[in-house]
């Protein structure tokens, strides 16, 4: 199976207000079609590690490859595309465009993307949200929909340009045992039939026990 | 690559759901435009018409002989005299003629010139106007009427009558207001005018002249230059002064030093005559421009405050956009065109309420005694002053957005989604 993510000797250190040393050495990957979780106490750096793996945070000593290529480096510019176009975001906070219907949040990465017409994006859209089974509410407003509706509507905007990989940061930590059973359901069926990677930081160890690779970190290193 | 489509659809739905933000943002623009239209049209009306007021009875360069002593007095020129020292008590003025000699070619000579409009003879004089045993003292002035109504706006003091009717009517005059009140005169009545040295001539009135200084008005008229010359007894070529227009002012200066160099005459320039005015011309002008400006800053201040806001509300928005694939530079876009379609949207109802302000301004009464011819408040609806205010607008919002937009583009999304 293809590498789709891969981290070597990845060093962090915030310097305010001290100096302090997040992640040491950090090395690993996330192969293809590959569920897999990370666990560790709060401030052991699982999500700054997250953020890294994103693109979204620059600062960092090591080697990052998405796809086998090398990513560390590049400009914002181009990882802003490589983020549109090969991740997806699934966050504990629903974070979606409040001012927006449903279906305008999901199309919204496509559209900056722009790599299909208008109709195939609407179309696309409404497959995912079909998929999510929540495509009766892609007319209304993202603000007036319920909790575990948004997180749903999050993973079908995360998956609207089938990016390489998902991440989440613990997408169901803010999700009743129902919803959080229900987004679990979700990922272990995207990751199943359309063999999507998936590298979700979390806290619930009922979920993390589910998925195929745990990595457990404790004060900055990987310890499993 | 840049999606307009994409920036334009989400910069369009912050403005639609926070429309009341975005009308006071907007509004913020338009009274700022709409009262500097208002403003610039008003006062430079004003301005435009204080000029009239004293330019355009004006000449540009008004060419005389001028009484006066001998430069050089002959006790000067005796050489034997030349190392002594002289003193020559109560020099008088010098006995000279009063009309410009060989006047006739000079005019033609200074039409010819294309930096000239229009080069017009007149004549001045002294008279009384007799009303049974009372004399009064006033001056006539011999003009030609179409020019000077062509040239110089004779036709806004005219407050009775026309120009054509003195040019038209033999023996006629164009009586001061002031004159025709004290003896009780109105056109078609006959006025008896006697020069210094005696005569006694009936002038048929056609018209009454106002110029609105009350004490010219008692004492100046006009007839035509033959009617004048035949008053006094001289011939058709006398003439005491001329009055020069220029296409541009600028060169008054000049012109009017080539001609006392070239003719030996006296040569006065608009500019040299009416020196406290220029000055009074270019505070007035600075005064308008400074409150222009302020009231531009303040409008582009409000907008600056109200996007500042905006960015701040929308910072979860803004870390979203970035972590699902637009760039800072897309959000700053999307700020940007957001502030842009604030300033087009605010600058375009300023423009048509600063219209429609200093239209009704324009039709308000302001009537005066200095100005017969003004009935309304004086606006003047110069197209460049729209030019300005809509690119002041453009360009205040760009700056006003640019700051905080420049933020959005900055903001680390991690900090924001971390920090929930």
């Amino acid at each position: 199976m293809s590498v789709v993510l891969e981290a070597k000797y990845i060093n962090k250190y915030f310097k305010k207000p001290v100096l302090f040393h997040v992640l040491k050495d950090i090395c690993f990957n996330v192969k293809q079609g590959e569920f897999t979780s990370i666990m560790g106490k709060s401030g052991c750096g699982k999500s700054t590690l997250l953020y890294i793996l994103s693109t979204m945070d620059t600062d960092y000593d090591g080697e990052l490859y998405l796809n086998n290529e090398l990513i560390t480096g590049r400009d914002r510019q181009y990882l802003s595309y490589l983020r549109n176009k090969h991740i997806g975001f699934v966050f504990q906070f629903h974070y979606l465009l409040s001012e927006f219907s449903v279906l305008e949040n999901v199309m919204l990465p496509a559209k900056k993307l722009a790599e299909k017409s208008l109709q195939e994006i609407e179309y696309d859209a409404m497959q995912k949200l079909k998929m999510l089974h929540i495509d009766h509410l892609s007319k209304k407003r993202a603000s007036r929909v319920s909790g575990g509706e948004k997180q749903r509507v999050a993973i079908a905007r995360a998956l609207i340009n089938n990016p390489s990989i998902i991440m989440g940061d613990e997408p169901t930590g803010n999700l009743d045992s129902h919803n959080a059973e229900n987004v679990f359901n979700i990922f272990k069926e995207l990751s199943e039939e359309q063999g999507l990677s998936l590298l979700i930081v979390t806290h619930d160890k009922d979920f993390a026990s589910k998925t195929d690779r745990i990595i457990q970190m404790g004060d900055g290193k990987i310890l499993v | 690559m840049i999606n307009w489509k994409v920036i334009l659809h989400i910069a369009k739905t912050h403005l639609l759901t926070k429309i009341k933000q975005t009308a006071i943002a907007s509004l913020g623009v338009t009274f700022g435009i709409g009262s500097y239209i208002t403003l610039v049209c008003f006062m430079t009306g004003l301005n435009g018409m204080l000029d009239d007021l004293i330019l355009n009875q004006t000449p540009h360069v008004h060419i005389y002989n001028e009484i006066e002593p001998s430069k050089i007095q002959p006790v000067s020129v005796f050489n034997n005299l030349e190392n002594s020292f002289n003193i020559v008590h109560s020099i008088k003025p010098k006995l000279s003629q009063k009309k410009i000699h060989n006047a006739i070619p000079i005019i033609d000579y200074l039409n010819s010139n294309s930096n000239v409009r229009g080069a017009l003879p007149q004549i001045k004089t002294q008279i009384f106007y007799i009303a049974g045993s009372i004399e009064l003292g006033g001056n006539l002035t011999g003009i030609n009427p179409i020019d000077e109504a062509r040239l110089f706006n004779m036709g806004d003091y005219i407050v009775e009558g026309s120009a054509e009717d003195l040019y038209n009517t033999d023996n006629s005059i164009l009586l001061g207001i002031g004159i025709a009140n004290k003896m009780a005169l109105k056109i078609g009545d006959r006025v008896s005018v006697s020069p210094i040295n005696g005569g006694n001539f009936p002038l048929k009135i056609v018209g009454f002249y106002q110029s609105g200084i009350a004490d010219l008005d008692d004492i100046q008229s006009f007839a035509n230059i033959k009617t004048v010359q035949r008053i006094l007894g001289k011939a058709n070529n006398y003439i005491t002064d001329i009055n020069v227009k220029l296409h541009d002012i600028e060169h008054a200066v000049p012109l009017a030093k080539n001609i006392e160099q070239q003719f030996n005459l006296k040569a006065i320039d608009i500019k040299t005559a009416n020196a406290q005015f220029e000055t009074g011309t270019t505070i007035r002008n600075l005064i308008t421009y400074a409150v222009s400006i302020t009231l531009l800053i303040v409008a582009g201040f409000g907008i600056y405050n109200i996007l500042n806001m905006l960015i701040y509300e929308k910072m979860n928005d803004i870390a979203i956009l970035k972590a699902t694939g637009f760039s800072g530079r897309d959000v700053q876009l999307i700020f940007m065109s957001q502030a842009m379609i604030i300033g087009f949207v605010g600058g375009i109802l300023g423009l048509l309420i600063g219209f429609g302000l200093a239209s009704l301004i324009g039709t308000v009464p302001f009537q005066t005694e200095a100005l017969p011819t003004v009935e309304t408040y004086p606006i003047n609806m110069n197209p460049l002053f729209f030019v300005i205010g809509f690119s002041f607008a453009m360009f205040s919002t760009f700056l006003a957005g640019y700051l905080p937009s420049k933020k959005a583009k900055k903001i680390d999304p991690v900090r924001i989604i971390r920090g929930q």
